[in-house]
């Protein structure tokens, strides 16, 4: 009984979780897409490739550099203190912070190549209709690159919901404030309590699938309406 | 498998290499101990160091491994009741001892320090998991403060990661491990009385695949010997007398 209370707790926090982090990403991710995918600056490329490291560094390398970061020696820290708190670690604020780091290029990759696809002539077209830059932005670039931004939330949605490494790290494993779905398995493995570790694994394996054929599906359906 | 090849065709075994699957809290101290019985016998040892949970789920998986030294005593007697391990091999290496500390000086001075409730966050290794989360726990409720720190606990995975969070600072107090905090003398702690929790045993067996392993037997006798136990227990683990 309290077991599906537990994870049923777990499941409805990696939703929230999962949904908060992507509404961020989605809005983080645009401006710094866009202006990766038409800037002629020659750095442009190393901002990129900050923006994509968490592709490569392993999660416990991010989790540790963010545990420092949050707590008491790093910026984390200093902000708590305008509350009176020593850190903002294990919270689930906390956990939105780590996800959009963690998950950003899985974001902004997809919506770096619809900006690309979109290119400057369909821009320079709405320019010569007296549309301004923002006008033109949201009326014409971002209708093109749907397929970024659908391909975009879905890899952010599910990246995070997948998220261990660093959840593991910073969150401090608080029923129904950190403790997301990957933990509570994690957890089960540990105590070999496998009836409920094969409960939610196998839920995260269709969850998996149905994201990946989802994707596959909209991005044909797409594709096909576009061009 | 190469090296049980190499050994059973080699008569008189020069040097044996065998496979211990040690639990996080004790890799270090088994290296130690290891490295002595190498200097005495020329026999090495290759270590998997992981959670007790993931090496049970590797043996039970069928690991190479030929001894298992668990963080718990639950662990290690599953271990021979499935059959995974050798009858009877089954015993107490080493007796944790738990700790709260902070790395503030002059923070923890004893239990009124917990009382106090003059903290913000107190990490402790989940009570599910980890056999010292499981021995804090038992400390909080010694002490009646359950329901008061409720609200400022926070758990570590492992001990490991329980002192982690201390560590950085992000938990002011946690119940970590004597054995995390022996080798130095930063912050403030406070050694637990033993008798405020169950006592935290860690047992090792020897794993049915290693049952004529000459060498794998050896191993674990040293441990259980007087040298094994000067290391264990300079390293912050207690003994059965």
């Amino acid at each position: 009984m309290s077991d599906s209370g537990e994870i049923w707790t777990a499941i409805r926090l990696t939703l929230g979780l999962a949904f908060i982090s992507t509404i961020v990403l989605l809005s983080i991710a645009t401006p710094i897409a866009w202006w990766l995918a038409r800037s002629s600056r020659s750095w442009k490329e190393i901002v990129a490739a900050v923006v994509a490291m968490p592709l490569v560094l392993p999660p416990t390398v991010l989790g540790f550099y963010l545990l420092i970061f949050l707590g008491p020696d790093g910026p984390g820290g200093a902000f708590a203190g305008l509350w009176g708190a020593r850190s903002v670690a294990f919270t689930f604020e906390a956990l939105i912070f780590g996800s959009v780091v963690y998950s950003l290029p899985f974001v902004v990759q997809p919506l770096r190549n619809a900006f690309v696809a979109v290119g400057s002539r369909a821009m320079e077209a709405a320019a010569t209709l007296r549309a301004s830059p923002r006008d033109a932005f949201w009326s014409v670039a971002v209708p093109l690159a749907r397929p970024g931004f659908l391909t975009g939330a879905i890899f952010g949605f599910a990246h995070t919901v997948g998220e261990f490494g660093v959840v593991l790290m910073i969150g401090g494993s608080i029923p129904g404030e950190t403790k997301v779905l990957s933990i509570a398995i994690y957890d089960y493995v540990e105590t070999l309590r496998w009836t409920e570790a094969h409960i939610l694994s196998a839920g995260m394996v269709v969850f998996a699938f149905i994201v990946v054929l989802a994707m596959l599906l909209i991005e044909k359906r797409l594709g096909r309406v576009l061009r | 498998m190469l090296a049980a090849i190499v050994w059973l065709t080699t008569p008189v075994a020069a040097a044996a290499e065998i496979h211990v699957g040690v639990a996080t809290n004790f890799a270090d101290t088994a290296r130690t101990v290891a490295a002595a019985w190498t200097r005495s016998t020329g026999h090495r040892v290759v270590f998997s160091i992981g959670s007790t949970g993931q090496l049970f789920a590797q043996i039970r998986q069928g690991a190479p491994l030929d001894v298992f030294l668990s963080a718990d005593e639950a662990s290690a007697r599953r271990a021979e009741d499935e059959g995974l391990a050798v009858p009877g091999s089954r015993f107490t290496y080493a007796i944790g001892r738990l700790v709260v500390f902070s790395v503030e000086r002059g923070r923890v001075r004893d239990a009124e320090t917990l009382r106090s409730g003059q903290f913000e966050r107190l990490a402790l290794a989940s009570p599910s998991a980890a056999p010292y989360g499981a021995a804090a726990m038992d400390v909080i409720r010694r002490l009646g403060l359950e329901e008061r720190l409720r609200r400022k606990i926070v758990f570590g995975q492992s001990i490991a990661q329980t002192y982690q969070f201390v560590r950085t600072g992000n938990a002011d107090l946690g119940f970590v491990a004597l054995s995390q905090v022996v080798g130095h003398a930063e912050g403030s702690r406070w050694l637990v009385p033993e008798n405020l929790h169950s006592a935290i045993r860690q047992d090792a067996v020897l794993l049915r695949r290693a049952d004529n392993d000459t060498a794998a037997r050896d191993f674990l006798v040293f441990l259980r010997g007087p040298e094994g136990r000067r290391i264990v227990e300079t390293f912050g683990y207690g003994r059965d007398p």
